[in-house]
């Protein structure tokens, strides 16, 4: 469906010229959730507008359901948009309009007659939930509702691709998820391909199927988000599972506190896919090992893919045996590492 | 009771005189909201990052903003005195006042009409283009509605400074209150006639600004 070939953007500033995408190759596939994740700066704005023309590359080529975007202009450029729509940070919504006139705005612009218009307005308003605000100016919504307003808006044209840029960043947590859980529905019902970004691992978590991460505008790490999950690689990348874990820097200090207070001890950072979260290896591990142990901190979190778990334990007890049993850990396929410094 | 307080003031002529008042900053009004929007537009999309980022053109169309905007109205009348003779073939009556009312006022709103367009929020512009819409669109669609308000409220404080133009408008002859207070009033030193003019325009300025308020706050819905 998109097919970036390395493409690099370089922006010509007062202070010279900036990278903003290095040399980025991805390819996403017809009907998938595809994350972008980075921190601001990391060039993932940059990344997204060039799907749609909004921004050029400086070398490189944009492949869009077969039309190289970045090579179109004009009318052909302006017909491809209405096939990748976008969902905004800040809903972009025209505050002149009513959420109604908003919805039919894309198909003003595609030319459709008023009894068509009014009739999709009708749907997509059902189809986002959001049934007799039709007459509401969006100064009179929520901000989920904003974002309602968008997603209606951006699906009008029957897109073959959804951009969201930072679509639940300006959310409450609960917003969020209703939003996720209404776009991953979208993406069910018409398979709808959908490529967001965000800084937030938990959006990575909760609805994409693969992920990107970026860095100083190059992608350090792609792949299924399960497993980039279970076997992060890059440090950023792991920093953004810990931070999707829960694991807090609170939860840093405590193990910390632990490692002082028993030297003779270790701690180990287990990590459990699938098959093994049904496991009772700790108990297991008790039995056949003199070796006391102590849970310091769980969470299992759920990916489109597959759920996984981690689990910090703290092993105390005679040197060997604590190796032992770490050895047993490892054996039963959960990835196990021993924190020497929190 | 009225005629013992305004001894000199000559009723019928005060009427004709509001009347010619009115006529001028009315036509005027309309034809600056109009040129106004046009060079704002202009000076808005050929900015920095904009749909037509030009910066000869907006140089160009600034610097003429900039230029009539500056000269003092009383000159700009003068100095358009010949124009005017050549477009009317007069330079007498309430009509010979607008090319200079005109041309007085249009750069002074265009730079309100640019200062409006800049606030604008950036991101519904980008909305407009991420859905395929054409400048037009953009233009006709999104810059005019989303700045509604402050085009309208810039077009009111315009229409209340034409008011005190067309005063002055009055010095070659184009009639009006502003002349009627002047002639009248002040060199036959009838102050009561210049009094009763002084009201009557404060009258229309009220109503105006009555007029604008009114439908900014009807067309704001933020």
């Amino acid at each position: 469906m998109i097919d970036i070939q390395n493409i690099t953007k370089v922006y010509n500033t007062k202070n010279g010229e900036l990278t903003a995408v290095d040399n980025v190759s991805l390819s996403i596939k017809k009907g998938e959730i595809y994350g972008i994740i980075g921190y601001s700066g990391a060039g993932k704005s940059t990344m997204i507008r060039l799907l749609n023309g909004l921004e050029k590359p400086s070398t490189g080529s944009v492949i869009v359901g077969g039309q190289d975007i970045s090579k179109a202009s004009g009318a052909k450029l302006r017909e491809a948009r209405q096939k990748i729509s976008m969902i905004f940070q800040h809903f972009n919504l025209l505050w002149s309009r009513t959420v109604e006139e908003n919805i039919a705005f894309p198909l003003e612009i595609a030319g459709v007659s008023k009894t068509q218009r009014e009739k999709r307005v009708e749907e997509l308003i059902e189809l986002v939930g959001l049934k007799g605000r039709g007459k509401a100016y969006p100064s009179q919504l929520s901000g989920g509702q904003k974002q309602r307003v968008g997603i209606a808006r951006a699906l009008a044209n029957n897109p073959e691709v959804l951009l969201c840029d930072e679509a639940t960043s300006a959310l409450d947590p609960e917003t969020t998820d209703s939003i996720l859980e209404l776009l991953l529905d979208i993406n069910k019902k018409i398979g709808l391909t959908i490529v967001l970004i965000t800084h937030e691992m938990h959006v990575i978590r909760k609805i994409c199927n693969r992920v990107a991460v970026m860095e100083e505008g190059k992608v350090v790490e792609q792949g299924d988000v399960l497993q980039v999950f279970q076997n992060p690689q890059a440090p950023i990348t792991k920093n953004f599972v810990s931070q999707a874990s829960g694991e807090t820097q609170e939860m840093q200090a405590s193990l910390e506190q632990i490692l002082a207070n028993y030297p003779a001890g270790k701690i180990a950072k287990l990590t459990f896919a699938e098959a093994t979260t049904e496991q009772p290896v700790i108990s297991q591990m008790i039995k056949q090992f003199d070796v006391v142990v102590n849970i310091v901190h769980g969470k299992i979190s759920n990916t489109t893919g597959g759920s996984f778990g981690t689990l910090f334990i703290h092993i105390d007890g005679e040197q060997h045996e604590v190796e032992k049993a770490l050895n047993f850990l490892t054996k039963q396929e959960i990835q196990t590492e021993v924190i020497e410094h929190a | 009771m009225l005629n013992q307080l305004f001894p000199n003031v000559d009723w019928g002529k005060m009427l004709d005189a509001t009347y010619e008042t009115v006529y001028m900053t009315a036509v005027a009004t309309v034809i600056t909201f109009i040129l106004g929007i046009l060079i704002g537009i202009v000076l808005f999309l050929t900015s920095d990052n904009q749909l037509w980022a030009n910066k000869i053109v907006h140089f160009l169309t600034g610097s003429l903003v900039n230029i009539f905007r500056s000269i003092p109205f009383i000159v700009l009348i003068i100095l358009l005195i010949p124009f005017t003779k050549f477009l009317l073939g007069t330079i007498r009556g309430a009509n010979a006042a607008l090319p200079a009312l005109i041309i007085g006022a249009a750069p002074f709103y265009a730079r309100m009409v640019l200062i409006a367009l800049r606030e604008i929020d950036k991101g519904v512009i980008e909305a407009a283009r991420s859905m395929g819409a054409k400048t037009s669109t953009i233009i006709w669609k999104v810059l005019i509605p989303e700045s509604l308000p402050a085009l309208i409220s810039g077009i009111t404080v315009t229409a209340v400074a034409l008011v005190g133009y067309t005063a002055m408008a009055g010095i070659i002859g184009a009639g009006g209150l502003g002349n009627l207070a002047f002639l009248d009033g002040f060199q036959r030193n009838r102050t009561d006639v210049t009094l009763m003019a002084t009201v009557l325009i404060l009258v229309v300025v009220f109503i105006i600004q009555y007029i604008g308020d009114f439908i900014t706050v009807k067309v704001d819905k933020r």
